[in-house]
């Protein structure tokens, strides 16, 4: 039983295979000493899309392509580059996919007109309401 | 009621099975046809970014993006020793390689000797293999796993990027983006 139970554990851990053997990338989980910057690396890093986890930021994933890019994250915020020329830079790669903050391009616009839509259509439908009461 | 108020009441009282159904509708053609969850580079069409990458192993030299604005077409493949489809692409890629093609590497997160094992146990194709160990090159390729494959134009314009592993049946499309990249 306890054999056929390693047996099953072993099986379990398949998915550590599919990992690299080097250890995590310097600044994937460590702090950078300026509380500052290492605030403005967060605030990034949380908005930057994993790109294994595709559902989670940089700042949430365990992949380690998303460790290596908070580290770069880390080490550039550290050379005094801006959060905004950071993301610019990663855009520039994958495309306004890897940004979870929504950007101001034509495809977007629905995004950003929704709210306004849906206040006046729930403006149309109380004006509506209030008529039909009236006319009782 | 005015009759005005019973149209509309009409209207609504259906209003919520339009909606089921065009949910319904909605979900059965996304299950049908599925999205295309591969993020791609956007550096198609864009000269690739400039890099020097260190030699791993020693009787390989390492890759920087000069060695590919060299005139003749490459194909760099993004690899690791420890990626499993890597295994059977490798096979594909000496494949390529006696048909001319050249083959360079970018081995992610590796260690010389898990490289050098892989290579001995599944064959060798690569003319260069530069050392990515924190995914630098990578990422500045808008790469976003292992196995991938660019088509690097003579003048070190990508061409092409192949997300996943290069099947043995997309030998002849690889070769043609790569006859059109010359």
């Amino acid at each position: 039983m306890k054999r056929l139970l390693l047996v099953f554990a072993l099986l379990a851990a398949q998915p550590l295979y599919a990992d690299s053997n080097l250890p995590p990338a310097y600044w994937s989980d460590r702090q950078l000493p300026n509380p500052k910057q290492e605030a403005e690396a967060q605030s990034l890093m949380e908005q930057i899309r994993c790109l294994v986890c595709q559902g989670q930021s940089i700042a949430d994933s365990d992949a380690e392509l998303a460790g290596d890019m908070r580290d770069l994250v880390r080490r550039r915020i550290a050379a005094g580059e801006k959060p905004d020329a950071i993301r610019a830079w990663l855009i520039q790669r994958y495309g306004t996919w890897i940004s979870y903050k929504p950007t101001t391009e034509p495809a977007a616009w629905p995004l950003w007109l929704a709210p306004l839509a849906l206040l006046l259509i729930g403006a149309w439908l109380i004006r509506r309401r209030i008529r039909l009461r009236r006319d009782r | 009621m005015a009759p005005g108020a019973l149209r509309l009441s009409r209207a609504i009282r259906f209003a919520p099975l339009v909606v089921f159904l065009a949910i319904v509708a909605a979900l059965v053609w996304r299950l049908a046809t599925p999205v295309d969850t591969n993020v791609h580079s956007t550096l198609e069409g864009r000269a690739i970014p400039a890099f020097k990458l260190a030699q791993i192993l020693p009787d390989k030299p390492p890759l920087s993006s000069a060695d590919l604005a060299t005139g003749q077409p490459h194909l760099v493949n993004v690899f690791a020793s420890w990626c499993v489809p890597c295994v059977t692409e490798v096979k594909v890629l000496q494949e390529l390689k006696d048909s001319g093609v050249h083959v360079e590497g970018i081995a992610i997160r590796d260690r010389a000797p898990d490289l050098e094992s892989f290579l001995a146990a599944n064959g060798d194709p690569y003319e260069r293999i530069g050392d990515d160990p924190q995914s630098k090159v990578q990422i500045s390729l808008g790469s976003s796993g292992v196995p991938e494959s660019f088509v690097v134009d003579g003048n070190g314009i990508i061409r092409f990027q192949q997300i996943g592993p290069i099947e043995a049946s997309e030998v002849p499309m690889i070769l043609s983006k790569l006859e059109q990249a010359r």
